[in-house]
């Protein structure tokens, strides 16, 4: 019966566990409270209902009275914010060596490619037991990625990347759906994540693809003639990218930004925004030149210049490796 | 029966119902009390359009499948369904009909302070109603209420700008009920009517008025913007165009939040008038359930991106925005622990009015504290823009603000038609809306914290999301009686209703001091107030000598 039936969604991720947490405490807290409003409501209306000859007792109130029933709920109050900041902290921070997936939302697909190069639509593999960072975009309205079971959900929007991340434990087939209303087929938006075992996963990995997403950004690298400007030896025109990705960086104005997924997306698309200090704005924009799924490829592509040499982003990152940090909520880039 | 009518036919004293007739008599009237069944007739009206597409969203939703309408055509359904009753219905539902009728009276006024601008409030609501009309009739729009760019500015193709410019002429006539009020309040206070002294359903109005002053203008901003990048392509809100589509939701939810407190405030207010007439007592800490009107309408205004934990804001904007979220949680529980410990050695009455506040604090107090599991930021992320949203903000806006509203109306009936209505249907009426309102919405959050995303056409792919939703489809369909029921009866008794005497309920406050129907002007002669709010207990006793005497 209970198939058809269910009271309770399933629980396949880290998060879900600390968000369902949260939810019970909040479910007796506010039982509690309920319980407390209504019986006060009914015992009065029953013992204090009218009756012939007997006034009511006026009473003007009391501070005291409304000082605890004041300061008790707000302390309560407090207690659950403390806790559920703690639990959207946890889910925001994508833990350091995630792997990572890039996803690019549209009227009314999903269309996902892993770091490998793999690529999907409507549906997502992962692996039980990794750390998975999502770096999401959208080609037209606002998108929603939503993972019930993950208890995970991020907005997905056109002109910058959003980053949500997961943490699977349980192998099964969960629903994702588009949770931000985005026209006709909003609700056809739909697709399945399936979680594997890790084993079962590099089988399904080692299926067709067309080399690393960072291998396809070096190509489009090339073709649209980049490499002339961003030359490896800091003698070009542009700076040099090798080793920038997630490190400050000053511009010509001052100011020092991290270089990070949306500051390398900004500077293809609109290179004069924030210019490298020491560098004349004299790059031309990509704006409309470059799809999003070119975009994702470049920004792979610079990533990969940041990783040391030995572990390039190739199939080798698939090795099984029990990332056991999933809780950890360390220093990895936060999402805006 | 027939001898009441005989002896009051003939000496039926003029009142503001039949001092004038003709149709010119109320289009050109500046009468508040006129003005307030213009809008009662007018707000009747887009509610039960309202109420007939939610009703054809529940019977699509009935079966998983996209099978009674087109997915496009469910999607103006809900975005019509918000429109007509957030902007049409509920915002000015209780300030322009039962505040307008009651303001001045209370305040012990002969009418609000600008009369023509009264008029010209409702003539502006009707302009905007007529031009949500006419976009809905020729072809609508499925934006959903929220309007969200870029897909409103640059993706829809329906009637967008039409539907933002009915709503940015309507919320002129919000904002000039407003000003009505706000001046009215601080100018035309009758001698010795002290701030002190007010009714509570003052103090909720002069917060709701407030916020109404402050707000609209925002979202009239708003709308025009979006109808400007929608028509000259200027980059506002859409990233193609160099614009910023969270400026959008951040301008929106400035007024859209605090809107909310503009529907349930002046519900408050009622259910502060009507619990202390049928507890016989004043209300328990009078100046902390004014002052957390105000804190309320403060507040209200710092809590706005709430709505957009998920959207793409810092992780730092949402700690911020969450805890002043609970902040406003707290006058909100003032209040229900100030009308629960005023029953408290009360001679408590059960005629229908207060049915109606029993009702508004048993579903007030479950959508403000499904408000707290919004509010903490791990489970919203999983819960917002699902059917749990949704479930919690109809317990405010429609189990709080609704209840309230038809609890006011019960109260005030008499006084405003002059006619007694049938107590027992309207008992039952109230005992069918509770039952409906919480079978339909109740398992909306268990849909909602199952993952059940909101706006959605067709869920055939999750058929274990059908069982709660027939539960749903039931409950609206009682609902719909039990709303249907207090129309009929009320319209009845317009007609047969026992005729009503001047203070039925035996209540407070200076309204009640007029005849009912009142007269133009009110009050014969300037009321002096020398008394404070809610003295039940000199009107009780007064009541109990008088009864000796006779007897």
């Amino acid at each position: 019966m209970f198939d058809n039936f269910p009271l309770w969604p399933a629980r396949a991720s880290t998060a879900a566990g600390n968000v369902d947490a949260l939810f019970i405490f909040l479910l007796i807290v506010s039982g509690l409270m309920t319980l407390l409003i209504f019986t006060a409501l009914l015992y009065f209306a029953a013992r204090y209902r009218h009756r012939r000859g007997v006034l009511a007792e006026q009473i003007e109130g009391s501070t005291p009275l409304e000082l605890t029933w004041s300061i008790i709920p707000f302390f309560v109050f407090m207690a659950i914010f403390v806790w559920g900041a703690a639990v959207y902290f946890k889910g925001r921070t994508p833990p350091r060596d995630s792997t990572e997936v890039y996803v690019v939302a549209k009227q009314w697909m999903w269309k996902l490619e892993h770091a490998e190069g793999q690529r999907e639509i409507n549906e997502l593999h992962v692996p039980v037991g990794r750390d998975v960072k999502l770096i999401m975009t959208s080609q037209d309205a606002i998108h929603s990625f939503f993972i019930p079971a993950f208890r995970m959900k991020q907005d997905v929007l056109p002109g910058r990347y959003t980053v949500a991340w997961f943490h699977a434990t349980k192998a099964g087939t969960y629903h994702l759906f588009c949770a931000e209303y985005c026209g006709t087929q909003h609700s056809g938006m739909i697709g399945s994540i399936v979680v594997m075992e890790p084993a079962q996963f590099e089988a399904w990995m080692s299926g067709g693809t067309t080399g690393p997403l960072s291998v396809s950004g070096e190509k489009i690298f090339a073709e649209l003639g980049c490499v002339t400007c961003h030359r490896a030896d800091a003698q070009g025109r542009g700076p040099n990218l090798q080793g920038i990705f997630g490190k400050p960086v000053k511009l010509e104005d001052g100011r020092t930004v991290t270089a990070d997924e949306n500051y390398i997306r900004e500077s293809i698309l609109d290179p004069g925004a924030k210019v490298v200090s020491g560098f004349k704005p004299v790059m031309p924009t990509f704006q409309g030149l470059v799809s999003e799924e070119q975009l994702n490829a470049l920004v792979a592509y610079v990533k990969s210049l940041s990783q040391p040499v030995a572990t390039p982003t190739s199939t080798a990152a698939v090795t099984l490796q029990d990332n056991s940090k999933a809780t950890g909520n360390s220093s990895g880039s936060q999402v805006q | 029966m027939s001898m009441a009518t005989t002896t009051l036919q003939p000496v039926e004293r003029e009142n503001y119902l039949n001092k004038e007739y003709g149709v010119g008599s109320w289009l050109f009237t500046t009468d508040h009390k006129r003005i307030a069944l213009l809008y009662l007739i007018s707000i009747t009206f887009f509610f039960f359009i309202g109420g007939f597409f939610a009703l054809l969203i529940r019977l699509e939703l009935l079966t998983p499948a996209s099978d009674l309408v087109q997915p496009d055509t469910y999607n103006k359904l809900f975005t019509m369904h918000g429109m007509v009753m957030v902007f049409f219905f509920l915002v000015p539902s209780i300030p322009a009909t039962l505040g307008n009728f009651l303001v001045p009276m209370m305040i012990g006024a002969k009418d609000l302070a600008f009369p023509r601008i009264n008029l010209l409030s409702w003539y502006l609501y009707i302009i905007g109603g007529l031009m949500m009309l006419h976009c809905m009739l020729t072809g609508g729009v499925d934006t959903g209420w929220t309007f969200y760019t870029p897909f409103s500015t640059a993706y829809s193709n329906t009637k967008v700008v039409e539907a933002g410019l009915a709503i940015f002429v309507a919320g002129f006539s919000s904002i000039l009920t407003g000003l009505n009020f706000v001046v009215s309040i601080h100018r035309m206070r009758a001698p010795g009517m002290t701030w002190s002294r007010l009714p509570l359903f003052i103090w909720a109005h002069y917060a709701t008025s407030i916020i109404q002053i402050l707000g609209t203008p925002v979202i009239a901003i708003t709308l025009l913007l979006v109808a400007v990048e929608r028509t000259l392509h200027l980059g506002i809100f859409d990233p193609k165009l160099g614009g910023d589509p969270l400026l959008f939701q951040h301008l929106f939810w400035f007024y859209s939040h605090p809107a909310v407190y503009i529907m349930i405030l002046p519900s408050m207010g009622v259910i502060s008038e009507v619990i202390a007439c049928f507890a016989r007592k004043r209300i328990f800490g009078y100046s902390f359930v004014a002052f957390s009107s105000i804190a309320i309408a403060v507040f209200g205004f710092l809590v706005w991106a709430h709505h957009m934990f998920v959207a793409g804001i810092s992780i730092y904007a949402a700690l911020v925005f969450s805890i002043l979220s609970y902040a406003v949680a707290v006058p909100s529980a003032v209040k229900v622990f100030n009308w629960t410990a005023t029953l408290y050695k009360g001679s408590i009455h059960y005629d229908a009015p207060m049915l109606y506040a029993f009702g508004f604090i048993g579903l007030f107090t479950m959508g403000g504290l499904t408000g707290l599991f919004l509010a903490a930021l791990g489970i919203d992320v999983h819960v917002t823009d699902t059917y749990f949203v949704i479930a919690h903000f109809h317990y405010i806006m429609v189990g709080g603000a609704l209840m309230g509203y038809l609890g006011g109306l019960h109260f005030w009936w008499p006084k405003i038609s002059g006619r007694l209505y049938p107590e027992g249907w309207a008992r039952l009426a109230a005992l069918i809306v509770f039952l409906g309102f919480n079978l339909t919405f109740f398992p909306q959050f268990v849909l909602g914290y199952l993952g059940m995303p909101r706006r959605y056409a067709d869920y055939s792919h999750m058929p274990e999301f059908q069982v709660l939703n027939v539960l749903s489809t039931a409950g609206a369909t009682v609902l719909g009686v039990g709303y249907l029921l207090p129309m009929l009866y009320f319209l009845w008794s317009m007609r047969y209703g026992k005729p009503a005497p001047d203070n039925p309920w035996n209540a407070a406050g200076l309204e009640w001091m007029t005849s009912s129907p009142p007269t133009t002007f009110n009050f014969e002669k300037e009321p002096i107030v020398t008394w404070e709010a809610y003295n039940y207990d000199e009107l009780d006793t007064g009541h109990k000598q008088e009864v000796k005497v006779v007897g």
